[in-house]
């Protein structure tokens, strides 16, 4: 198996806190990945660090073997890594349907052209279309954003990420807030993803961690405590002591 | 859901009719020309606002559409001003509409290569930045009084007619309203073809959400300066055509006091909206010949108020009542 | 020895100069650190103090020590009904809203006081006490300078013992570095708000009129000094009460030399200087990097 994105030892400070440290990790090509850990534990963080957010203190990211440690946000999603955001970062004041071909637009590279309407761009605004129905999103395609439920938003926001079409999907917590009986919607929307796409899903709902990842790396106090398929993870003794006892309690 | 019926979507069909021109959108037009038959006697007060219309537009482009917060805005619309008044007041270059365009060249520049280096802050920084920059270039004006002419500025410049024909009418200014009619006319089909393509929309996106537009991977600083490059360069047109209606250019084109007049009108029409500059300048400019002679304190209390109304209560100027407006009285004319 | 005693007076006029723009902006930082505010109108605030100050000398024979804290307290107090009433509504707006704003009441503040008292500058008289000259021993000079810079520093010192030895202290020092840190701890982030916003006002209604016989005393003081105010704030880091103190003393100094030795150039100087600091510090000569 091809290993798609790599870090070698990363860590990150902020102030004296030590959020991700030393962390080596490998997502490989058709990877369903999870990473789990209690609150805090730095999961966002490392999120950030694969994505360009924040510039890790020491460590490499590497993409397909290329060093990227020093590579913009946008550089990266060019490159293939998309997220999505723990709290949704949607553009509030548009519609579904302009927020999804914002994605669209910018990978086809139809988002620089500036002498013609966006509204003449109709393979972005198709296939935007398709993808909001895809997430059953279709029907409130030309609402605001500001005046949907936070469940819907979550969608879109999915549904911005998905846009992109990237080979590396990182999802951070795509499933809280969203009402349990949508929450299929998301893990649909995933397995109808080509085969090949490397995912990582930060969630607390550990039904839905269990479901979907073949391989599942815990994180504790920044640092990588334990890594291995479901069952292995579910076996630890010390993994159920230190967090899904505790994930179990919170429900 | 079919292909066909994703395509004729309510969302698709209004996203991509978005851009066509209403009707209503040639009555801002046919009421300048209507005004240049009706009020002979005010077409330099009509000029005035025109040019004031040109300015707030551009800057509508950068702030109300990329959300790029200046307080700097004059020191391009006086970049095109001095660039014109320099030029034809040592003779070396009158004839009017290439003068815009280097006007239009030199502003540009300038907003190019200060946008390179203060896009890259935010917020109040860049606030700051706009500030200082805007002060440092009326500085340099005043001190290099051997070409700028200093505190007085630059006057009796000689303009060219407009293509070899048509005088510039110092009495009336009939001329210079209809010059400048058009020269706001092609920079506001310009601007709003921008607003609605593609490179617009993403100029929106950075407004509403500068990180998602990253995680999208859009360039958005290289957006940003191109944005604010043109919102410049718009700007120095105005300046430019300022510069020539009048023959002068002084200290004025640069100050503090145009630049928060500018953002004052676009917020008080209505920003991100393109047509809130009319309304805005209009409106204002209005009211201040009025007002601000016979009651100078009571129209500034009045402005005063009006900015803070408008900063709590109605964040969509004068047109963003409109709409209010609009929607309730629809809502209430629908119900059963 | 003429050259260094050029210098010194140099030194002296600039330091107190200096004091005075401490004293108006101090509040001005401390409220844009806490709230993140853009308060364009605080320059309103020293107006207006400096108006009651100079009104209550002129016309009410006031001594000046009694006039200074009756413009305190005044404006202290308006300015919490100010907060309570609009400003609060404004912390989560977007900076375009707070500049409109605070430019509204700028304006405001403006025609009111234009209404009221009149357009023409109002004179301070010093009381015969700050007249004159006084003998350091090395330089003779101006005995009101001279006492700006001792109040300036006894403020600066009494401010500095505030914000590191006393809770409230501890409080604002912890709000500005992380609110929501602060919120969890337990403190009521409201009410400071209010107290912080009343007390920089009210230093700025002293700094207004400390200042008046040199910076003077106009309707248009808020906006003609505005630029100045917010430089002192962005150079010193937003909330950083010793921050604002040196980067005052470096463009009081900055600006008094200037005007004296090369009266052209001086404010390119200033305005160049300060777009460079922020280029290289956004966060300012003594903010903290993030
Ligand atoms: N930008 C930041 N500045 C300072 N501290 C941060 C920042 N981002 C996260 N942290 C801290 O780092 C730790 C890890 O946070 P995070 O990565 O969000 O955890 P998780 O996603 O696992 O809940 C937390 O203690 C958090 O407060
Ligand atoms: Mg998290």
């Amino acid at each position: 198996m091809t290993v798609l994105l790599e870090t070698q030892s990363v860590s990150k400070n902020f102030g004296a806190l030590r959020a991700t440290r030393e962390v080596s990790f490998k997502l490989e090509e058709g990877a369903r990945h999870a990473l789990i850990g209690p609150n805090g534990a730095g999961k966002t963080t490392f999120i950030n660090l694969l994505t360009g957010v924040l510039p890790p203190n020491s460590g490499k990211v590497l993409l397909k073997d290329r060093d990227i440690t020093q590579m913009a946000q946008a550089e990266r999603v060019k490159l293939g890594i998309a997220r999505t955001f723990q709290i949704n970062r949607l553009f509030r004041g548009l519609s579904v349907l302009e927020n999804v071909y914002m994605a669209v637009a910018e990978r086809v590279g139809a988002a620089p052209k500036m002498l013609t309407p966006a509204g003449a761009q109709r393979d972005v605004i198709d296939e935007s279309m398709q993808l909001l129905e895809s997430l059953k999103l279709a029907d409130i395609a030309h609402h605001t954003i500001v005046g949907l439920p936070y469940g819907r938003q979550r969608l879109v926001e999915l549904a911005i990420t998905l846009g992109l079409k990237p080979e590396v999907l990182l999802l951070d917590e795509p499933a809280a807030g969203v009402p349990s009986a949508e929450s299929h919607i998301i893990l649909d929307a995933i397995d109808a993803l080509p085969k090949t796409i490397g995912v990582l899903i930060i969630d607390h709902d550990m039904d839905l961690v269990f479901r979907f990842a073949k391989r599942i790396t815990v994180l504790v106090r920044g640092a990588i405590f334990a890594e291995g398929t479901p069952k292995e993870i579910g076996a630890n003794p010390d993994v159920r002591a230190v967090y899904l006892g505790q994930a179990t309690q919170h429900g | 859901m079919s292909a066909t019926d994703l395509q004729n979507h309510p969302a698709a069909r209004a996203l991509a009719q978005r851009h066509r021109l209403r009707v209503w959108e040639g009555l801002p037009w046919l009421l300048a020309l209507a005004c240049y038959f009706a009020f002979p006697r005010y077409l330099g007060f009509g000029t005035e606002i025109l040019i004031t219309v040109l300015f707030a537009i551009s800057l509508d482009l950068a702030l109300g559409y990329a959300g790029i917060v200046t307080l700097g805005h004059a020191a391009f619309f006086g970049a095109g001003a001095y660039t014109v008044g320099m030029l034809a007041k040592n003779g070396i270059w009158t004839e009017p509409i290439t003068g815009l365009l280097l006007g239009a060249a030199v502003a540009g520049l300038i907003g190019f290569l200060s946008g390179l280096v203060l896009l890259r802050t935010a917020g109040l920084t860049l606030l700051m930045l706009t500030l200082c920059f805007m002060g440092l270039l009326e500085e340099s004006a005043n001190m290099g009084a051997d070409f700028t002419g200093g505190f007085d500025g630059l006057d009796s410049l000689p303009i060219k007619p407009i293509v070899g024909m048509f005088e510039f009418d110092v009495l009336y200014s009939k001329t210079q309203y209809l010059y400048v009619l058009a020269v706001l006319f092609v920079c506001f089909v310009f601007t709003r073809t921008l607003v609605y393509s593609p490179f617009g929309h993403s100029l929106t996106g950075i407004r509403e959400n500068t990180l998602r537009m990253h995680a999208v991977g859009a360039p958005v600083e290289r957006r940003l300066v191109i944005c604010y490059t043109i919102s410049a360069a718009i700007a120095g047109i105005a300046g430019a055509l300022w510069a020539q209606a009048n023959a002068y250019v002084n200290l004025s084109t640069l100050g503090l006091d145009r630049a928060a007049t500018v953002l004052i009108i676009l917020v008080l029409g209505g920003y991100g909206r393109l047509y809130g500059a009319f309304v805005g300048a209009f409106v204002y400019m209005m009211l201040e010949h009025f007002l601000s002679k016979l009651y100078p304190e009571a129209w500034q209390l009045g402005l005063g108020l009006l900015l803070v109304v408008i900063a709590l209560f109605a964040r969509g100027g004068i047109l963003g009542i409109g709409e209010e407006l609009r929607r309730r009285f629809r809502g209430w004319r629908n119900k059963p | 020895m003429i050259f260094g005693i050029d210098v010194i007076s140099t030194l002296l006029g600039g330091v107190a100069a200096g004091m005075v723009l401490f004293i108006v902006s101090v509040g001005l930082s401390v409220t844009m650190g806490l709230m993140g505010f853009v308060n364009l109108a605080h320059g309103g605030f020293a107006m207006i103090g400096g108006y009651l100050i100079v009104l209550a000398m002129n016309r009410l024979g006031m001594p000046f020590v009694a006039a200074l804290a009756i413009g305190f307290v005044v404006v202290a107090a308006v300015s919490t009904i100010f907060e309570r009433l609009l400003y609060s509504r404004l912390y989560r707006a977007t900076e375009l809203d707070q500049v409109l704003f605070t430019i509204g009441l700028v304006f405001m503040m403006i025609a009111s006081v234009t209404l009221a008292v009149g357009p023409e500058t109002q004179p301070l008289t010093l009381p015969t006490w700050l007249q004159g000259q006084i003998n350091l021993g090395f330089i003779s000079y101006r005995t009101y300078s001279i006492v700006l810079i001792a109040v300036g520093t006894v403020i600066m010192l009494g401010l500095w013992l505030g914000f590191e030895r006393t809770r409230m202290g501890a409080q604002i020092r912890a709000a500005v570095d992380n609110r929501r840190m602060a919120e969890s701890l337990g403190i009521n982030i409201t009410r400071l708000f209010t107290l912080v916003f009343a007390f920089g006002s009210g230093m700025a209604a002293l700094g207004g009129g400390l200042g008046a016989e040199f910076l003077g005393l106009d309707p248009q003081y808020p906006l003609k000094y505005l630029v100045i105010f917010l430089i002192v704030v962005a150079v010193g880091g937003l909330g950083r009460i010793t921050g604002v103190f040196y980067a005052s003393l470096i463009i009081g100094v900055v600006d008094f030399a200037l005007k004296k030795y090369l009266p052209q150039g001086g404010t390119v100087f200033i305005y160049g200087m300060t777009i460079l600091l922020l280029l290289w510090r956004p966060q300012g000569l003594f903010g903290k990097s993030t």
